[in-house]
């Protein structure tokens, strides 16, 4: 069996690691090996119980991403506690829906505050370390509407737009360095996030028949890219967002 | 780990790998063996050894399968036998050639022949591949694009719009295949050491102008490649469906 794929002793931090997408990651990352701290808002023992069955280490932290100035204590602690940082998962996101006339600016900032700008800081702290080890991989989460304009949803569709383009700028600097940043393009996953739309009927059928796979995704369908993008097997992979979608982007 | 290898092992899977003798279809199919495929390497020539040997030193198995695919009127036929003695899990339409000629010259030859096997052959083969696929609601198809499925590159003509064929096709099968569980991708390598970029290496201006412009800083090597293969042709990527998946050290992004 070849081993292109083991996390076996690596570090990996995971934002918003605690539910939906986040902690799919998280227990795809453990159950190739690796350590895994999750950083939410707030931290259930439950989570970091169902967490540790893969038998790695897992730490949870309580952290509000908005407060940028701390990062760099963050990652500190993070280093004392796990060991420096092998992999970054930015998938903390937030979503506000309203037609774009009345987009309120305090939920247009939340929005990029969040996907954007405490996406980038982060890279840029756990960064600053991997350029230092001279390794490091980073996933960001890009989304449909890095590539569409989606519905009512301004401020996602600009922030992924601008996490999808930030991903290729950090890999430019820092793929001659050893440093892979690459980013994940989920499509319609039956998470929490979406469970309005599962919930509507009509806007349920319309996704669903666009979908070539013909069914929503699971957290397990996001794993596997998360596994991938953070072995040695995409090593040459720099800059790119591999969309995990059921075709739905081709068709 | 018990997840990682259910997750990305093709233990008792075949696999079709076209273009197995060399280079990036050499390191997909030594990739998809280590994982546990047992692989039917697809040459035009009985010239497959160092393939084989590389299989070997990975305790995996493989055979030889000669089909000619530049001849596309008998690939139909030369496949029949292979479908009745193998169930194919995962194919790769790795095989590719390369012409260079400034596009007011290019031969109407070349560009028939390019067109046959980069993207007519490719057709054909996955057709007679997925048909049972399909009728078994399972299996994995990867293609290999290039750079120029997104690029038009100079003096190839025929190349680029082989690999931008390639890309689309890929996008077309999957969109009829993905609701039957036969994932349909491919993979764009960026600037690999293989013999199709030999003459780009051996040329110091353009080797250094592309080398200055890959943010890895380097060349790939085909090894890069097999594990984005692995990964499309395994369970992981069971949702992944109609994408390109890009290897080149960042270069699509500068």
């Amino acid at each position: 069996m070849n081993d292109l794929f083991d996390l076996t002793g690596k570090t990996a931090v995971v934002t918003g690691g605690t539910r939906g997408l986040g902690k799919e990651i998280a227990k795809g990352l453990a159950s190739a090996g690796a350590n895994v701290v999750v950083i939410a808002r707030s931290i259930s023992e439950e989570v970091l119980t169902e967490l540790s069955k893969e038998g790695t280490r897992i730490l949870g932290l309580s952290y509000d991403l908005q407060d940028i100035n701390g990062y760099k204590q963050l990652l500190e602690h993070i280093d004392g506690e796990m060991g420096s940082v092998d992999i970054l998962v930015n998938n903390a996101g937030v979503q506000r829906r309203h037609p774009s006339v009345h987009f309120p600016k305090e939920d247009w900032d939340f929005v990029m505050d969040v996907n954007v700008n405490a996406a980038f800081f982060l890279c840029q702290a756990a960064g600053e370390k991997m350029l230092a080890q001279g390794s490091g991989k980073i996933i960001n989460l890009a989304s449909l509407l890095s590539f569409q304009g989606g519905l009512t949803v301004p401020a996602y569709a600009a922030s992924k737009g601008a996490v999808m383009q930030f991903t290729k700028s950090l890999a430019n600097e820092w793929a001659p360095l050893g440093v892979n940043v690459n980013a994940i393009a989920p499509g319609y996953m039956a998470t929490e996030m979406n469970e309005a739309l599962i919930a509507d009927p009509q806007r349920s059928r319309q996704i669903l028949e666009r979908i070539p796979a013909g069914r929503w995704g699971t957290g397990q369908d996001i794993q596997g890219a998360a596994i991938f993008l953070a072995s040695k097997a995409s090593d040459y992979v720099n800059g790119y967002t591999i969309a995990v979608d059921g075709g739905w982007l081709g068709r | 780990m018990g997840f990682q290898q259910g997750f990305f092992s093709l233990k008792g899977k075949t696999a079709l790998v076209t273009g197995a003798r060399t280079g990036i279809g050499q390191a997909i199919s030594v990739g998809l063996a280590a994982s546990g495929a047992h692989v039917l390497l697809l040459g035009h020539r009985d010239n497959l050894d160092e393939t084989k040997a590389k299989i070997a030193e990975v305790d995996g198995t493989c055979e030889t399968v000669l089909i000619d695919l530049s001849q596309t009127d008998s690939i139909r036929e030369q496949i029949k036998p292979v479908l009745e003695d193998h169930q194919i899990d995962i194919l790769v339409n790795n095989a590719g050639v390369i012409y260079r000629e400034p596009a007011v010259a290019f031969s109407e030859t070349e560009w028939n022949r390019v067109m046959d096997v980069n993207i007519n052959a490719v057709f054909i083969l996955s057709q007679e591949v997925g048909r049972g696929m399909v009728e078994r609601g399972a299996g994995k198809i990867v293609n290999i694009a290039s750079l120029l499925s997104f690029q038009g590159g100079v003096f190839v003509p025929a190349y680029t719009a082989s690999k931008h064929a390639v890309a689309g096709l890929t996008k077309a099968l999957a969109n009829e295949w993905a609701a039957k569980g036969v994932q349909v991708n491919a993979i764009a390598p960026g600037y690999i050491e293989t013999n199709n970029t030999e003459a780009l290496r051996n040329d110091p201006d353009r080797s250094k102008s592309i080398l200055d412009r890959i943010p890895a800083g380097r060349w790939g090597s085909p090894d890069d490649i097999a594990g984005a293969a692995v990964f499309l042709s395994s369970k992981a990527a069971d949702y992944v469906n109609g994408h390109v998946l890009v290897v080149d050290g960042g270069w699509m992004g500068r």
